[in-house]
């Protein structure tokens, strides 16, 4: 397991040199015209580099690590400014609620692998269908793009407005739908706990399909033409040549756009909190719309901050998991 | 056996009509293959606008399933009445302002990334690409802390900044990508010619780096303008409030005027689209690139 991906993506390497990660660039750039540039270099201070990128680096420090870091403190405080007699050290306390008396922090975090989970898997097939349908030569492809891709950039409260009007018990599509005789009058589908999944998965569905679309066609458009001319001579059929030519060559960039997906999936709250708040009955809370909660309207931000503590953890672990994939530092 | 052989002939037929050959495998896809999932799709992807369009455009208790007769009551009320004419100012300055906060520090760490080897590149890369796993939504507290202690509550500057820092890995790993592209022998030789580091930056790199930047600065600007959380957090005061902000109170009305959620949704949605439209040949360059496999 540990192995498998390093020694995979050096077999992959001569196909995706030209491209690689930005490390890897570097490495390949930097290495070989390394002494005539040093040279060069020593007319401008050797502070530059870092000069430039102190802008930068400044602002995470202040705005990243460091509310990360006071994450990782009051993670280990009882902190709630409407309950100051309680405040103090607490050790691990909040872990040891949130994962013993809890039953919220498990169904949220439950909810939250069921969602990723769900709308991953779902924006990646039917993303994959739509590459390769607008991949092909056909009359009116670039108004087909445009077109399929649009929401792509529509925000997540934006979408929520619009499929609140379309799941509206009123005026919404459902009362057309009753008027063809398909359902009954008055459904709502965001307020009835049985449906509320569905509606929100194709609500994010509408507007998530276009980014695994885009990314895939990006990729496809660089899978050599000959193979599939040497298949073809061959005798392969299509759904062979899909198989051993385009899925391959397109594994790097699907393992990458998944794990870079699941982790927006996991963190974005916007269309949630707005489309459902979470409800009903708190069957739509993510972990993340649950410490949101917590620490905003309930004021609990030491408890708030060991459950982000604790996605946290989670986060990493699928960083580990990526950057491995990524092939990142796997160049020596 | 025979059907295999059957389309053989048709094929050959039809191949010198195409002008590019070399992909038959593929243009042998039958017609209705493409044009049938690709109209369901379309259906999908369509009629939600159409329905936003729809309660925009026609009078409020109307029911018809067309936009006629055709009224702009709903977005009058909601520019003025509802505020949005201002909040699309305070978005367009949010937008602004992180666009070019985000590329200007995005270019100048992106250079020295793609142009130097210095001893904390490797830690400053791993932390960039680190930071991409840190979610804003779990920071909020924290950064309201900071900002309560910048006295920056309701100004927004707080906006601005949070959303140029959460914008500024991705950005730098991408104009990086953007300048290892352009061959330092172009510089090289401006040098030779008398220019200093600076001058050859600015003629020689930086007239080659347009569409990366226009990429870099556009999704900037969108991301600000659709972002939602730090603006609903930071910003209390009403006439501070951005378009998302504007558009969740509506939905959050205790009863709701579709009417009014429907224009302000299309306020909303406006400049999105024509970036959108503007940037979309850039976009699947840009990704080809391979920059965004960092």
């Amino acid at each position: 397991m540990a192995q498998q991906p390093i020694r995979s993506t050096h077999r992959l390497k001569p196909v995706v040199s030209s491209k690689g990660t930005p490390m890897a660039q570097a490495a390949a750039v930097a290495k070989p015209p390394a002494p005539p540039r040093r040279r060069r270099a020593s007319a401008t201070p050797r502070r530059l580099p870092y000069l430039l990128i102190a802008p930068a680096a400044l602002l995470m420090l202040g705005f990243i690590a460091y509310p990360v870091l006071s994450v990782f403190y009051y993670s280990l405080q009882h902190y709630n400014p409407t309950k100051p007699w309680r405040n103090g050290y607490a050790g691990f306390d909040n872990f040891v609620h949130a994962f013993t008396q809890d039953p919220q922090f498990w169904d949220t975090l439950l909810f939250s692998a069921k969602w990723v989970v769900v709308e991953v898997g779902l924006q990646l097939l039917f993303g994959l269908a739509l590459a390769l349908i607008v991949n092909q030569t056909f009359v009116g492809r670039g108004l087909g793009r445009a077109l399929v891709f649009s929401p792509w950039a529509v925000s997540g409260v934006l979408t929520s407005a619009i499929w609140v009007l379309l799941y509206n018990s009123q005026t919404g599509i459902t009362r057309y739908l009753a008027d063809l005789g398909i359902g009954s009058y008055g459904t709502s589908w965001l307020s009835d706990t049985s449906t509320v999944f569905p509606a929100a998965v194709v609500a994010d569905l509408w507007r998530g399909v276009p980014f695994f679309a885009i990314l895939i066609l990006a990729d496809l458009q660089s899978v050599s033409k000959d193979l599939y001319e040497a298949a073809e001579v061959d005798g392969a059929s299509r759904l062979k040549q899909f198989w051993h030519i385009t899925l391959p060559h397109l594994k790097d960039a699907i393992v990458l756009s998944t794990l870079l997906r699941a982790v927006w999936e996991f963190n974005n709250v916007d269309l949630l909190y707005t489309l459902t708040n979470g409800g009903p009955a708190g069957v739509t809370t993510t972990l993340p719309l649950y410490v949101a909660k917590t620490s905003v309207n309930g004021h609990n931000f030491g408890y708030a901050s060991a459950l982000t503590t604790v996605a946290f953890v989670i986060l990493l672990f699928f960083s580990i998991v990526y950057l491995r994939l990524s092939k990142f530092g796997g160049e020596k | 056996m025979i059907t295999e052989i059957a389309p053989a002939p048709q094929r050959v037929v039809s191949e010198p009509a195409r002008p590019r050959g070399g992909r038959r495998a593929w243009d042998e896809v039958p017609r209705w293959q493409i044009y049938l999932p690709l109209s369901v799709y379309l259906l999908f992807t369509l009629i939600p606008f159409y329905w936003i369009l729809l309660f925009a455009l026609r009078p409020a208790g109307s029911t018809s399933l067309v936009p006629w007769p055709m009224t702009l009551d709903h977005f009058e009320k909601v520019w003025t009445e509802r505020s949005f004419g201002l909040y699309f100012q305070n978005s367009v300055l949010v937008g602004l302002a992180t666009l070019v906060l985000t590329t200007v520090v995005a270019l100048a760490g992106g250079y020295a990334l793609a142009r130097f080897d210095f001893r904390l590149k490797r830690g400053f890369m791993l932390a960039l690409l680190c930071s991409q796993f840190v979610p804003g939504a779990l920071l909020l507290v924290p950064l309201f802390q900071i900002f309560a202690e910048l006295s920056m509550i309701n100004s927004l500057g707080s906006v601005i900044l949070a959303e140029t820092v959460f914008q500024l890995p991705l950005s730098m790993i991408l104009i990086s990508g953007f300048i290892r592209n352009v061959p330092p022998s172009l510089e090289e030789a401006a040098w030779v010619d008398g220019c200093s580091r600076f001058a050859a930056f600015r003629i020689v790199v930086l007239p080659l780096l347009r569409p990366g930047l226009i990429a870099v600065g556009s999704f900037a600007f969108v991301h600000a303008w659709n972002h939602f959380l730090f603006a609903l957090m930071f910003l209390s005061d009403q006439s501070k409030q951005t378009i998302p902000v504007g558009l969740n109170t509506l939905m959050n009305a205790d009863s709701v005027d579709l009417g009014a959620l429907a224009a302000g949704g299309i306020v909303a949605a406006v400049p999105v689209v024509i970036v959108f439209a503007f940037i979309q040949k850039w976009l699947i360059t840009g990704f080809s690139a391979g920059a965004v496999k960092g």
